[in-house]
């Protein structure tokens, strides 16, 4: 243990640890911007750029950065002199002073970082004035807004997609005052291999990086009364909208419901419906490739940012996935041809909206070859985020709403559904159904808890029907990468993986409410998932009483010839630039 | 190939023994970058012509060879006698003064400008002609062939090699290093040695001996002159920092922009390499080394040493936070060591004659000497090498002869674009790296730059600025923004928008900049500010009470006037840009202010010292 004495109260620390862990140990809170901590994770972002948690070490020439400065024995720290105090504050003039102070009408404001700590330090005034970064918007693709006028070098994004994702498309660029992060020779987004995750949103501190706000679109397709709007509302959504009411625990579903319900939409679904009918297909096409023995392991597919991170990164292994659509995508296909048959609009006249935890939904809805309907299947994506704004906007006091149910028919769902929403549950749930077909009984054993979690991989040996199956879980793009080379090696013999994009899954979408580096709300969220799917009285996709029936109804049974129309899809090397 | 102590001995003197025979008289011609950017090689052509003219082959021998550091009168040439050990060296060669030269041998040559030398080599002498120069990195730029393994083994090359691994342990390379309290070249003047220590007490199968050969700093050309006139000394130097440390691998980090000092290392490293210097088993004391050369795309920030190994890696070339060191964790995240050109330089020096050898050069805090370039309003620019105390005005006013056109001297900056600006009365100050800190500059790596009454320090300042902000990274806060914000006040001041609070910001504003930076770029870049805001204050006043820029150089301050002395001839009307003359024929003519850009092209067209400027 390190001894040490910070504004004149003595603290033991570990050895290893910086002067901000130590201080905030005593209590102490050294303002920080540029540094992030995802403590479930086990990543820490500390680049020491900002310079805003400067503090007074005795006997160093310079202020020192406590986010970064390790810790010595006998060190003596102020945190409050007026010397840091002073110092810390001109770095936010500073910054402020490259900043648009467009704060009103920021995609951030009150959510804003930067913002937040220029009012805790009680800046009231404009200090230093001069030229201003001038960058044209980056507004090419469907999910992620760059206003790089806005960024202050925090570097946070760079951590998310470089080492987090190890998408690797994001550096700094350029020099001195010029200098903003950027792809590789300024392309916009959408000519590069970004997957679209909305990490690096979702680790924004400012507006610099938002998502393309598609909640208008929505107002006026409501609005028109020439169109039918149905919702579909994807697992995570549930777990995480209810924080930008103040409701930190449990899932709002019911509440979520009534509230879509009140803005207007026609019909209210569940994108739960079309998970369990992801895991019909996809637990299908599991059992034939393992009594097959060929084309393993099986991968999930339902992560629009895995998907296309194995496109541009892993081409020469884009057979592996399992060729089922995700939930997101079979749903419009459904909605548009079964559905609006049955109620007699044409698809024309249909429109799709999605709530989703996620940006690369949005990529994934414009994805051209997703027209079984002869058109887009998915009209509008819009992120739980937006919801959350498009009810405070319809002035919708969404904590004192109560609940309701979804339509029928594509609204009933299963535990099994709900829980893909976290890392873990789609493996869980294929494991759940996989295990019944194949023993033909009703197993009552379900859980598998080995997949459960929120660590970067996870590998476990299951028994399914006396059979040993390996598999395994991971969760964002680094920890897929490494699963990928270990199967491109030969090295592992799973037979199914599931992966997602984010670190933790979809409850960490990059659509979901901001958490500022708390990653205690995370554990929340999954708990709330896991509480949902015990709480229902059917757990298993197949069970599903909807789903039995649109079997019977229209695809016949899984990995027909119109279940392959409809409900599977192909992908396509991209190009690792 | 050399494949021990005795062999190399024995080569050396063969060496000795066939020069000798070869030729009684040298010539040699300064081939540097610089020299043949003046001319030096139809010099060369003409000198070799003429030696076969005379049918003097067998006797004169020419040798190309590095800078000799008389920039100021490049072209130069240098005659000297094998035997008697007398030298001429010439400035100012043409091409017509080869027969001469070749003619005269030692003895000054007619039509030819003689040159005095100014400098000895402690190395191999006595200072008899009380020089002000000593020189030990420059011991041998321009004075051998730098692309000829042979030559430099003459002048004891490898031996200091040699001498570690065969009869010194590592440690007892450190302690010698440390005991002669060399100090980095490149400016912070931390202890080389103990850096070597640092690095060599960490346990680890890879460690990595890294030359800094980025050179910067607008103006200077230390590292270049010896890269290019002696690159096996710091192939040397840098085979026994990596014996001291226990590393095999070394990398020069060589900004791409000296291509003739890549080639001429290139060559050496092969020489090296044929002949066992490098490579396996180096004087059969089971020592491996080897080196590989490392391109910079030109980014000043990467003389910072982390940002210089994130180059290497492929990445950015950013400072990151330090600890952890590189001596702890540096390229590849192994122990690494990090030092400048000069500083290798100076190595085997040290290792061939000895710590307290080295500790009698310089001051007691500063031993040994440093390398300068000298430039600016000095009539001499060129490189210099003074030992460490030598006073500012010995090297401007003694090896520099004073300022140019007999104007008066102002200013001299020391430490490179983030050093600062000493005036007149600081010029008896001896110089090391305590005595310029205290004085608000630096050492740097070795930048000087004179300046006199027709400079303006309030735009030298904000000259300097431009430079660091050009070149900052952008990573910090302070660097990225707060230089900016330094260079729009200076550019106020500069334009006439200054005000009393933009001084006082200024001050504030560098002060923070100092204590908030992340790297030592950022940590020295107000140090141009500040210091000439301390030394000279009443040049800022004047340019923001009275608008005036005495130096004449900020030209938005400028008024341009006609006076009396008007004889209406036009001249100066018809060649204003923006038609802001009128007057008539053979009447005086008057300059309308408000049109006026201040250009001063009617100042220099005016043959009637009519136009007043202030």
């Amino acid at each position: 243990m390190i001894n040490l004495t910070i504004n004149n109260q003595p603290v033991s620390v570990e050895e290893g640890s910086t002067i901000l862990e130590a201080a905030g140990k005593l209590g102490i809170r050294i303002p920080t911007l540029c540094h992030i901590k995802l403590d479930c994770f086990n990543v820490e972002h500390r680049v020491g750029s900002c310079r805003v948690c400067v503090v007074e070490v005795e006997g160093r020439p310079n202020l020192a950065p406590s986010c970064c400065t390790p810790v010595m024995e006998g060190m003596v720290v102020k945190t409050n002199t007026i010397r840091a105090i002073n110092a810390r504050r001109t770095m936010l003039d500073l910054i402020l002073s490259d900043h648009p102070k467009d704060c009103l009408t920021c995609e951030k404001n009150l959510e804003c970082e930067l913002q937040n700590l220029a009012q805790e330090m009680g800046l009231h005034r404009i200090v230093y004035e001069g030229e201003q970064s001038t960058y044209p918007k980056d507004m090419a693709n469907e999910s992620i807004v760059r206003d790089l006028n806005k960024c202050i070098m925090c570097r946070r994004c760079e951590t998310a997609c470089n080492e987090i994702q190890t998408v690797g498309i994001l550096s700094g660029v350029r020099r001195g005052f010029e200098a903003v992060v950027a792809p590789s020779g300024e392309r916009p987004l959408n000519e590069t291999k970004c997957t679209f995750c909305g990490q690096c949103v979702a680790a924004c501190p400012v507006g610099a990086l938002t998502e393309m706000d598609h909640t208008y679109a929505v107002w006026r397709a409501l609005n028109d009364k020439t169109k039918t709007v149905v919702v579909q509302t994807a697992p995570a959504v549930r777990a995480a909208i209810g924080e930008m009411f103040g409701i930190m625990e449990g899932c709002t579903t019911g509440k979520m419901v009534t509230g879509l319900r009140m803005l207007g939409f026609d019909k209210v679904f569940d994108t739960d419906f079309t998970a369990d009918l992801t895991i019909m297909e996809e637990t299908h096409e599991l059992i034939e490739r393992v009594k097959a023995g060929k084309n393993l392991p099986i991968l999930t597919s339902c992560c629009p940012g895995w998907v296309k991170f194995f496109e541009h990164q892993f081409p020469d292994m884009i057979n592996i996935p399992s060729s089922a659509k995700s939930p997101q995508q079979m749903f419009g296909a459904v909605a548009k041809t079964f559905y609006a048959e049955k109620i007699g609009v044409k698809p024309e006249d249909m429109v799709v909206v999605s709530v989703m935890p996620c940006l690369a939904k949005k990529y994934e809805a414009s994805r051209e070859e997703f027209n079984s309907s002869g058109a887009r299947d998915v009209d509008i994506v819009i992120s739980t985020r937006e919801l959350g704004k498009m009810f405070q906007e319809a002035g919708i006091l969404f904590e004192k709403l109560e609940d309701s149910e979804y339509d029928s028919p594509l609204g009933e769902s299963t535990g099994a559904a709900v829980i893909f929403g976290a890392t873990g549950g789609v493996l869980e749930a294929a494991l759940r159904t996989a295990a019944d077909w194949l023993t033909g009984e009703d197993l009552k054993d379900i859980d598998f808890k080995a997949v459960r979690g929120f660590e970067a991989i996870r590998e476990a040996t299951v028994n399914v029907a006396g059979m040993d199956i390996k598999v395994a879980v991971a969760s964002g793009l680094g920890n897929a990468r490494k699963l990928l080379e270990k199967i491109r090696s030969g090295e592992a013999d799973y037979t199914a993986i599931e992966i997602m994009a984010c670190p933790g899954g979809c409850l960490n979408g990059g659509g979901q409410p901001y958490i500022h580096g708390d990653t205690s709300i995370l554990k929340k969220r999954m708990d709330a998932l896991y509480a949902e799917d015990t709480g229902k009285t059917i757990r298993k996709s197949h069970q599903n009483p909807d789903i039995k029936k649109i079997y019977e109804e229209f695809f016949g049974e899984p990995g027909s010839h119109k279940a392959h129309e409809l409900l599977h899809t192909h992908y396509k090397a991209r190009t690792n630039a | 190939m050399i494949e021990n102590a005795k062999q190399l001995a024995e080569k050396a003197d063969g060496i000795r023994k066939e020069h000798a025979g070869r030729s009684k008289i040298g010539i040699l011609v300064s081939m540097g970058t610089c020299g043949i950017a003046a001319g030096t090689t139809p010099i060369l052509n003409a000198i070799r012509d003429e030696i076969k003219k005379q049918g003097r082959d067998g006797e004169v021998e020419v040798i190309e060879t590095g800078c000799m550091g008389l920039c100021h009168s490049e072209p130069t040439v240098e005659v000297f006698d094998r035997e008697s050990g007398a030298s001429v060296i010439y400035g100012q060669v043409t091409e017509q003064q080869a027969a001469a030269i070749v003619e005269s041998g030692s003895k000054p040559a007619a039509g030819a400008t003689a040159l005095s030398r100014g400098w000895y080599y402690p190395e191999d002498e006595e200072n008899k002609d009380n020089a002000l120069q000593a020189r030990i990195v420059l011991r041998n730029t321009g004075r051998i062939n730098p692309q000829s393994l042979e030559e430099y083994l003459v002048q004891d090359g490898y031996a200091a090699l040699a001498k570690a691994v065969t009869t010194m342990k590592p440690q007892d390379v450190i302690d010698t290093i440390i005991a002669s309290g060399l100090r980095g070249r490149g400016g912070g003047g931390f202890p080389t040695g103990k850096k070597w220590a640092f690095a060599a007490a960490q346990k680890n199968d890879t460690k990595y001996v890294i030359c800094n050969a980025d050179e910067g700093d607008p103006g200077a050309f230390m590292d270049r002159a010896v890269l290019e006139g002696d690159p096996h000394a710091v192939l040397e130097a840098m085979a026994i920092a990596g014996y001291a440390i226990g590393a095999t691998k070394g990398i020069i980090y060589i900004r791409a922009e000296y291509p003739l000092a890549i080639e001429r290392l290139n060559i050496a490293i092969d020489q090296a390499r044929k002949e066992g210097l490098l490579g396996k088993n180096i004087f059969g004391a089971g020592f491996d080394f080897d080196l590989e050369l490392k391109y910079g795309a030109g980014a000043f920030v990467c003389g910072e040493e982390t940002a210089l190994i994130h180059s290497i890696e492929g990445m950015r070339g950013e400072p990151t936070f330090k600890p952890p060191f590189p001596a702890i964790s540096g390229l590849w995240k192994k122990p690494t060591i990090v030092n400048n050109v000069e500083t290798y330089a100076n190595v085997c020096a040290i290792i061939r004659k000895g710590a307290d050898w080295f500790k009698k050069i310089g001051t007691a805090g500063s031993p040994g000497t440093k390398v300068f370039a000298l430039a600016g309003k000095v009539n001499k620019v060129g490189l210099v090498e003074v030992p460490m105390g030598t006073t500012l005005r010995d090297i401007i006013f003694g090896v520099g002869e004073g300022i140019k056109d007999g104007r008066a001297f102002k200013a001299v900056q020391t430490g490179g674009p983030s050093g600062g600006c000493l005036k007149a009365t600081e010029l008896d100050t001896a110089i090391d790296y305590e005595s310029l800190k205290a004085l608000g500059s630096m050492m740097g790596s070795g930048g000087m730059i004179v300046m006199d009454e027709d400079d303006c320090m309030v735009n030298i300042a904000r000259f300097f600025l431009e430079f660091t902000l050009d070149e900052s990274c952008g990573k910090c806060t302070p660097c990225r923004i707060g230089n900016k914000r330094l260079y729009e006040m200076l550019q106020d001041i500069c334009e006439g928008r200054g005000t009393m609070e933009t001084l006082e910001k200024l001050d504030t504003l560098s002060r923070t900049i100092k204590d908030t930076a992340l790297c030592g770029l950022g940590q020295t870049s107000p140090n141009p500010v500040l210091s000439t805001m301390a030394q000279f204050k009443d040049e800022y006043l004047q340019h923001i009470q009275e608008k005036k820029c005495a130096a004449g150089v900020c030209h938005k301050l400028i008024t341009y006037t006609i006076n009396e002395s008007c004889v209406g001839c036009t001249l100066c009307a018809r060649n204003c840009p923006v038609d802001a003359i009128s007057g008539e024929r053979k009447g005086r003519h008057v300059i309308d202010q408000d049109k006026c850009i201040k250009c001063g092209v009617c100042f220099e067209a005016c043959k009637f010292h009519a136009i007043d400027k202030s």
